[in-house]
This record gives structure tokens, sequence and C-alpha cells, in this order.
């Protein structure tokens, strides 16, 4: 509840301050603000795409947001993505299976890969004590130059060789109901994954002896340990956990969203996963929640620049400063207390303050 | 008479709970005067109010005569009210210099002027007999050294009334008479001091007058030399209080647990623990007595399974568990109330509810096939919290983090032994507990032993473990001195035993 109040202050702080930034380049904000709804939410299609936009942000908010709960901090999303997509694609170019089997294999190949990718840096962290920064940035490298090794090796697009073959329409995660449904838009199923991962994530975290266990060792590990749970399978676990949320992801980025794999790029939503999940006060609902309003921004910022002359730069800045806000949220909840206070003392009589020496 | 201090008809509400009701005290100037009262009484709350960090509902708070409202801790400064937490709040790598400084740092120009502070430091240190070196780091001072430096701290910046929130509950006894050398060094040069404490020789050692506040209540000021220890407890806990523990002959039954030839490494990775023996029969208490640091954390820690034993065996019932994880050993039916409560004891961001089933959520009532039975975990930590009488202001939904250390420690406690186990490792079991609750415990303590199971009780107050233990083990730098039968020994000959004297050794 109160997490919720925070975030919802955060919000509404960075898109007064984007407003501000708005006036001070000569725009009218109520403008701005208003052609970025519309482009993100005008018809049926925008929002498709909206939401699609949103799908690989609930699934890298979920990744970090859950390994944070184990007080892991995973800044490996966007390589965990790289490795997921980069499967499922080599699957979904490679064999000729009916197309659910094959999707289902792509999912599962993708949340395999991203899992594995991040079992190295919590082996390694339970192993050796290597703090998971270090080797999940890493990690985010490794898989950056393979895919630059690899695609163009093995899966060479037919007329780009930085980017690989276009996965056939009855490979990907796009179908025709969604399509048809939403006019066009490259929403898929990648969303549906989403919010059954929202749903399984908030039920471990929330619901099961595992989730009691990570939570455990993430806010005291040593009171984990002294209680009998195993505290170097649980980071283990954690990440094994955080690193397939992100590889699905990268199944629904680059299956679902697009139908190739491009080298040379570190996917951005890896990292942005950092802030939605943080917005999202890591909670598997708020999360949700903070990657469609990133989504929102995102989304609409293309329409708002060709209808005004906002740069499009503006969404970055105002998801900033809403991170900004959200990071320091100790400073929000200080603010929110001292309004409080006050109503609960209204009656409260001051007297005057005695400087020392007053006396 | 002159007051420095006046709170009169304090109110104090929080979420479910009135912390003080209706409390007046009032602090001469140049006197000790001791706040006594249970754990959860309010003590530390009142105090908050007078240092700024809760505002009440009612009541005056005087400084110097004048009323004041003490909005934050910066006005308590201010007004020369300097407050020495529980809990020491100083940078660990940080020189006592660097911390003292901290928040109002002296400048020469553009740059910190570290050397003037240091001397001021030095000065007031020499002055009041603190004997503090203003260049030494934190991290490699004792904890009576880093609290000396907290009362530095309210020296330097100049406070005539210092608070000490339970000051002795981190010292050795050696401390502790330092620090009351210390406190009456203060009073000479003027300063007033307020303590809170629920130790009742304490507060006859050194304290003027005493507030006694019960449940939330003020129920009055006494002078401390016309009361006697029987009468402050009685005050402060509203009923007759016995000091001596009542027990039976105890009537030691087969081996629990056996130690053999036990080495174990210390954080320094030198041998803490060396060739450690010891037998504890079901039906009987053994008490390991030793200054603080000479290997009992070392032996508690390999018998519960947190620290590698680098040779010999520890043995449960004839069983061998040596080099069980710790969960095995849990279910073999070891049982500890670990040291630090804190790190270990309790998973401070959980709820009560949670932190009462830490050990066993996995097993029925509390989860089928991995899922949590949240309604299970509630009434089972219900019955605990009423049980051992822990007060919270939510019941079992309360964050463990919000309840006072005392009641804290009596949660820990009430989860060990509701697990009923064969062995119970108790360490300080008592630390931080008011008089009411220290008997409360040791009632149930011995209880335990009685049901036929075996205790290993380990605390630096050497009363407890003479009152508490059927034989006692003597520790000295990680050997075993010797072992003798509580009833027939004494404080002294404990204490010799202490510093390693029964091995003939000269030091």
């Amino acid at each position: 509840m109160r997490n919720t109040i925070v975030s919802l202050i955060s919000i509404i702080l960075g898109l007064v301050a984007g407003g501000i930034l708005m006036l001070f380049i000569g725009s009218n904000p109520i403008e701005g603000y208003s052609y970025l709804l519309q482009g993100a939410l005008k018809n049926i299609e925008r929002i498709g795409n909206t939401l699609a936009t949103a799908t690989p942000l609930i699934f890298t908010g979920l990744s970090v947001a859950f390994a944070f709960r184990t007080g892991l901090f995973n800044i490996g999303a966007s390589g965990q993505m790289l490795v997921g997509g980069l499967a499922a694609s080599a699957v979904g170019l490679t064999f000729d299976l009916s197309r659910p089997v094959l999707l289902l294999v792509m999912v599962l190949v993708g949340l395999i890969a991203g899992g594995l990718w991040a079992f190295v840096p919590g082996l390694l962290k339970a192993k050796f004590n290597v703090h998971e920064v270090v080797s999940t940035i890493m990690m985010n490298w490794i898989a950056y130059w393979t895919i630059y090794y690899v695609v163009p090796g093995y899966f060479k697009g037919e007329f780009l060789e930085t980017e690989s073959k276009k996965l056939a329409e009855s490979a990907t995660l796009r179908t025709p109901f969604l399509t048809d449904m939403f006019d066009g838009s490259y929403i898929n199923l990648g969303l549906f994954l989403a919010v059954i991962a929202v749903i399984i994530i908030a039920f471990i975290i929330d619901k099961t002896t595992l989730g009691f266990e990570l939570k455990a060792v993430g806010f005291n590990r040593f009171a984990a340990e002294y209680a009998g749970m195993k505290v170097n399978r649980n980071i283990i676990l954690s990440m094994l956990i955080s690193g397939a949320l992100a590889g699905v992801g990268g199944v629904a980025l680059y299956t679902g969203n697009a139908s190739s794999i491009q080298i040379g790029i570190l996917p951005a939503q890896g990292y942005d996963g950092i802030a939605v999940a943080l917005l999202g006060a890591n909670h598997p609902i708020g999360v949700f929640f903070a990657a469609v309003l990133f989504g929102i921004l995102y989304s609409g910022t293309g329409f708002m620049n060709a209808m005004t002359d906002i740069p499009p730069e503006l969404a970055n800045t105002i998801i900033a400063i809403i991170i900004y806000f959200a990071a320091t949220s100790v400073m929000i909840e200080r603010l929110l207390n001292k309004f409080m206070k006050r109503r609960s003392n209204r009656k409260d009589k001051s007297g005057p303050v005695v400087e020392k020496g007053d006396s | 008479m002159s007051y420095v201090v006046e709170m009169l008809n304090i109110r104090k509400e929080f979420p479910g709970i009135v912390a003080n009701d209706n409390i007046t005290l009032a602090l001469k100037k140049g006197e000790i005067h001791a706040l006594l009262g249970e754990n959860g009484a309010g003590k530390s709350t009142l105090m908050g109010v007078l240092f700024g960090m809760y505002q009440p509902e009612r009541g005056i708070v005087k400084v110097n005569g004048k009323e004041v409202r003490i909005a934050n801790p910066n006005v308590a400064n201010r007004l020369g009210i300097g407050m020495v937490h529980q809990h020491f709040k100083l940078v660990e790598n940080f020189t006592v210099t660097e911390n003292i400084i901290l928040g109002s740092e002296p400048l020469k120009g553009m740059v910190l002027d570290i050397d003037k502070a240091a001397k001021r430091i030095e000065e007031l240190s020499k002055h009041y007999g603190l004997n503090v070196d203003p260049h030494a780091k934190i991290e490699d001072i004792s904890v009576g050294m880093q609290q000396r430096v907290e009362i530095l701290k309210m020296l330097y910046r100049e406070a005539d009334v210092l608070i000490l929130d339970e000051p002795t509950a981190v010292l050795t006894p050696a401390e502790i008479d330092e620090l009351m050398k210390i406190m009456r060094n203060l009073i000479k040069e003027g300063k007033s001091i307020i303590i809170i404490t629920h130790k009742l020789k304490e507060i006859k050692a050194v304290a003027d007058r005493c507030t006694v506040i019960r449940r939330g209540k003020g129920i009055g000021t006494v002078n401390v030399a016309d009361a006697s220890e029987a009468s402050l407890a009685e005050m402060m806990v509203g009923r007759h209080v016995s000091f001596k523990v009542d027990k039976k002959e105890s009537t030691p039954g087969e081996v629990v647990l056996k130690i053999d030839s036990l080495s174990v490494k210390n954080n320094r990775k030198v041998m803490g623990l060396k060739d450690f023996s010891l037998e504890v029969r079901a039906g009987e208490i053994v008490g390991v007595a030793g200054v603080e640091g000479n290997g009992q954390t070392e032996l508690v820690e390999a018998i519960t399974g947190l620290r590698k034993a680098e040779s010999g065996t520890v043995l449960i019932s004839g069983e061998e568990i040596t080099n069980l994880p710790i969960r095995d050993r849990n279910e073999k039916g070891i049982s500890h109330i670990p040291e630090d409560r804190h790190k270990r004891g309790l998973v401070l961001d959980y709820t009560l509810e949670s932190n009462m089933v830490l050990q066993i959520y996995n097993k029925p009532p509390f989860s089928k096939y991995g899922l949590l039975n949240e309604s299970a975990m509630k009434t089972y930590a219900q019955n605990i919290l009423t049980n051992f009488d822990v007060r919270s202001g939510e019941g079992a939904a309360s964050i463990a983090r919000t309840l006072s250390g005392g009641n804290q420690q009596k949660a820990i406690i009430g989860r060990e032994l509701e697990l009923d186990p064969k062995l119970l490792i108790a360490v300080q079991p008592t630390r931080g507990l008011d008089v009411g609750s220290i008997e409360y415990i040791h009632k149930r303590i011995i209880e335990h032993r009685d049901k036929g199971n075996a205790v290993l009780l380990i605390s630096l107050e050497l009363d407890e473990v003479l009152q508490l233990s059927d034989r006692i083990a003597i520790v000295n730098n990680g050997e075993l001195v010797g072992t003798v039968i509580a009833s027939e020994t004494n404080e002294n000959e404990v204490g010799l035993m202490m510093a390693g004297v029964a091995k003939e050794r000269s030091i």
C-alpha cells in the first residue's frame, strides 16, 4: 500500500518534471502529454503495440525483482535475453515441427538458455563469493559476442549480414487471432506468457516454502543459515529462475515483437528491467503496471515527436526522472510521514524552540 | 531545587498500543537518574520523546524551566540533550575523531581541520577520564571503548544532559565498573544523566533517584538510597519477584550431547577451541563459564553446524552429527537460542508469524506440497506469543523489527522451547531482559530440564551460570579448565578458573 503510494508519487513527480522540461523547450506540456497518450493508446492497434512494447519489460522487471527478493542484483537480464532469444530463434529456424510444439520448444529452450546464463553468476557467487553484479555484466558481453559470432556464422539473414534470417510467420509468437483483434498490431502471445509469469512468480514469492526461503535469504542470510536453510542453493536457484524469466523475455522480444536478432546490440530492455523492478517495488503486480507505464511512454513518444517539436528522447528523460524519484523513495516517504504527522498533531500546541544559550 | 529537564504528563500512542500514559520525569541538575521498567514498558519511547524522535500526543517538556517543543534530534542537540543509543551509531571504518565530528566537521578555510578536532577530543577524553585514542579506528576498538566514543560525541557537542539507553547491556563486568566511574566523573563536572536500565544492581550502585514505569504508566520516583533491590523490582513488575532460582536436584539420565576432543577454528583462522570434551546428560543443565571470546562461540557454532569442526566429534544420543547440515541437526533435536538475536535469531523484516516457524515452515501443518498454510502459522505463532508474553503492536502480524529487544528475545526463546528439543543450547538467554522476564525464562529452562532434556547454557553472567547450572564447565583460551558441581562451588573459585588458574599456570 505504502509502496504503491510512493511509486505513484514518483510517477506524478516525473511527469510534472517532464512537463516543466517541455515548457523550457518552448512546447505546451498539455499538448505534449496528450499526443504522448494518443500515440500510445489512440486506437486499438496502438494499444496493442504498447502492450507488446511492455511485454519484454514485464519479463526483465520480474527477473530483476525476483533476484532482488533474494538479495541478488541481476544486471545481466540483457545477456540472458540475448541467449534466450538466440536459442529460440535457432530452434525456430532449424526445426520443422507443428506450430504448437515448435512454439513450446522455443519458449522452453529460451527459458533454459536464460536460466543457464544466470546459473553461472549464481554458482560463482555461491562457491567463490564473486559479486553477481560483476559476473552478470561480464556474462552480458559474453552473450553479446556470442551473438556476433553465431548469427552471421550460422543464421545469416538473406539481405543483411548484421541480422539473423527472418523467422517464418508460423515460427513466431505472433498469432492471427491477436493481430486481427488489435488491427494489425505486432502484439503477440508473449503478453500471455508475461501475465502467466507474473501470476506464477507472485505465487512463488507469497505462497510457497520456496518463496519463504528465498525472501529469508534476501533479508538476512545469517538467520536463514541459522534456521537450516541452504543459503547457497537458494542463491543459485534464485539466479536460475531470474535468468529463465529474462530468457523468456528474450523469446518474446526476438521471436514475437521482432522476428530476427540483430548483432551488436545489447537489448536495453534488460537494463530497463532494473527500473521497472524498482518502480514496481519488486512486487510482481507492481512490475506489471510499471512495465505497462514504460510501454506507454516508449510507444507514445514517436507520435508526440511527429506532432510537436518535442524530441523523442523526452520519454527516456521522464523515465529517468521517475526512476530518480522512485530510487530516492526514502525522501518521499519522509515527506509522507511529515504530512501524516502534521495531520495527527494538528491539535498539538507548538511551544517555542529555545536555542542553546537562550536560557 | 532546579530541574534541567522536566517531562510532565507525557502521553504517546502508537497504532494499537499506548506506549506512554501520563508519565512524569524530572531530572535534577547533577544527578544520575535511573529510568527503570520492564522490556517494552515504554522507557525507550519516553526517551525518544525527550530526544525528539517522537512527538507526544499530550504533555509538556521543559528544559531549564522553559517549555520546549523538540521536533527532531537536532533540536534536542541544540538544547544540550545527547543520547547514547543501545546500538551504537558509528561508522566502522572511520577513526574516533572522524566519527565524532561527523555532521559538524570543523573547517580550516575549505579543508577539514581534523587535527584541531582530535586535539579537543583528546582533551575531553583526558578531562573526563575516558581514555580514548582519537586516532583509533572504530573496528579496532572494543565495544566498551566504542560506547565511550559515543559519550565523547555528546560531550564534544556540549551536551549537558546525557541519556544512556541500556548502556551496560553490551559490556563486560570490568567495563561496567569503568562506565560507572566515568558516569560519576561526568556528574562531578556538572552534567546530568538519565540511564535507562532494568538492572537493579547497577541502579543501586550508581543512581541517585529512580523513576519506575510499568506497562506505559508512571509508577513513581524514589530515592535510590531509600529503596532496596527487592522493592524496586516489585515496583517495576507489580508483584513480588524472587531472585533465587528454585530448582530441584537434577536427576541426570543418559548422555544426550557428547563432545569428544573437538577443535574449531575462529574467525582469525586460528584454533579458537582446542581439544574440548564435554558431556551433557538428559535432565541436567551444564553451564559454560568464561570471559567473552574464550571459545564459547566456536563451541556453540560447531555443535549447531554453523561452523566446521577441524577435528573431534559431536554426538547426539550416540549418533555422530559432526558433519551434518544444520537442518538435520535441528531435526535430531538440537535447538539454539543464538547469541546475536539480530544477526542470527530473527529475520527482522519478517512478521513474527514467519519468524516463529523459521525452522519448521516446510513441515506440516505449516506447509503441504510446498505451499504455505498461513492460518496454521498464525495460530502457532499466536500461541507462543501469548505463552511467553511477547508484547507487540499487532500481535503475530507485527514485523519483528518493530519489537523492543527484550520482546524479540522472548519470542526467540519461545520459538526454541516450543520445538521441545532434546538438547537446548541457550547462549545468553536473558541478555537484555528485565528481572521479571529473567525469572520466567529461568523457570522455563528448568522446566525443560525437568522434562528430561539436556541444556547447555552459555552465559557471560556468572550469576546466571551459577544459579541455573547443575554442573559448570569453565573455559579459558579455548580450552576446558575444569568442570565443577554448581552447588559445591562459588563465584571465587569459578572466577579464578576463568582466569585459567586451575591449570596452575603462572600468568
